[in-house]
């Protein structure tokens, strides 16, 4: 299934916040010290996490093996992945 | 344990169907300085170096398996509807006898995957100096990829990765440092 634009722009505002979180993580193994550095991680990180509770509401679940909540039926298994997006 | 998540690390677009660039591309999945070489070179690494930066080779190899799967998108993307005669003229004909559209662990000129790719020498130096020489390498795959291809969305994600190799030497780098003070802290005792 082609995914609406709805979609597309809430999946875009996670990659957005999680690259931040990809990247400071990266830093901050190297610079484990930096202060202002681990409270952007934590503050982004609650950004995460809401930005995807919006987007598995609507959308299905991002993560398995316990990582999202599912609806009924197993939704998990549902297009479109994200090659197909 | 890995956990899976069901979104790409950066959206991946193609203007157009180019089995050409899959060609090129698939350098990216399966050659020496890939993703999969990238992700199993760092993850294997990690048991035996020094823990002040077991972290950073975990979390690196980890977005490597993210950049594994954004070049397979990209592969999918560009050849999912080309004709078997498209295949043949993008130079791909003999991928196409052996493995259909399914995509293969094999380098541009159809090399498959090898573990003699990767380094595990147990001397932290020397492995992450590996890793470095790995990061530029892939760096520069992405530029010389980038300078063939005429496909500006491919090249949107094609430049995000050439800069996620820069930062992982810079990293790398800092590593090295990281492990260097240690060694040094430890001539005072």
């Amino acid at each position: 299934m082609k995914p609406s634009q709805e979609q597309i722009n809430q999946m875009e505002q996670i990659q957005q916040v999680d690259f931040a979180l990809v990247e400071l993580t990266l830093y901050l193994d190297t610079h484990p010290q930096d202060y202002n550095a681990i409270q952007q991680f934590n503050q982004l990180a609650v950004q995460s996490k809401q930005l995807k509770g919006q987007y598995e509401q609507q959308f299905g679940p991002l993560k398995q093996f316990g990582g999202s909540f599912s609806s009924y039926p197993w939704n998990w298994i549902d297009s479109p992945w994200p090659w197909q997006m | 344990m890995w956990y899976y998540e069901k979104k790409l690390q950066y959206p991946v677009k193609v203007s157009e169907c180019n089995p050409r660039l899959a060609k090129f591309l698939i350098e990216q999945y399966g050659g020496a300085d890939g993703e999969l070489s990238a992700a199993l070179r760092y993850l294997n690494q990690r048991y035996s170096i020094p823990d002040k930066v077991i972290g950073l080779l975990t979390d690196i190899g980890t977005e490597e398996f993210a950049h594994l799967e954004m070049i397979a998108a990209m592969v999918y993307k560009l050849t999912k509807d080309a004709t078997p005669e498209q295949m043949k003229e993008a130079g791909l004909g003999a991928h196409y006898a052996n493995h259909d559209h399914a995509l293969f662990y094999h380098d541009a000129a159809g090399n498959p995957w090898t573990a003699t790719y990767i380094q595990a020498k147990g001397d932290p130096i020397a492995d992450l100096y590996e890793d470095i020489a790995a990061e530029e390498k892939a760096r520069a795959t992405y530029q010389w990829i980038i300078n063939m291809s005429d496909d500006p969305c491919l090249n949107d994600s094609l430049k995000f990765l050439r800069e996620r190799e820069i930062v992982h030497s810079q990293r790398f780098r800092e590593a090295v440092e990281i492990l260097k003070q240690e060694q040094d802290k430890k001539k005072f005792y």
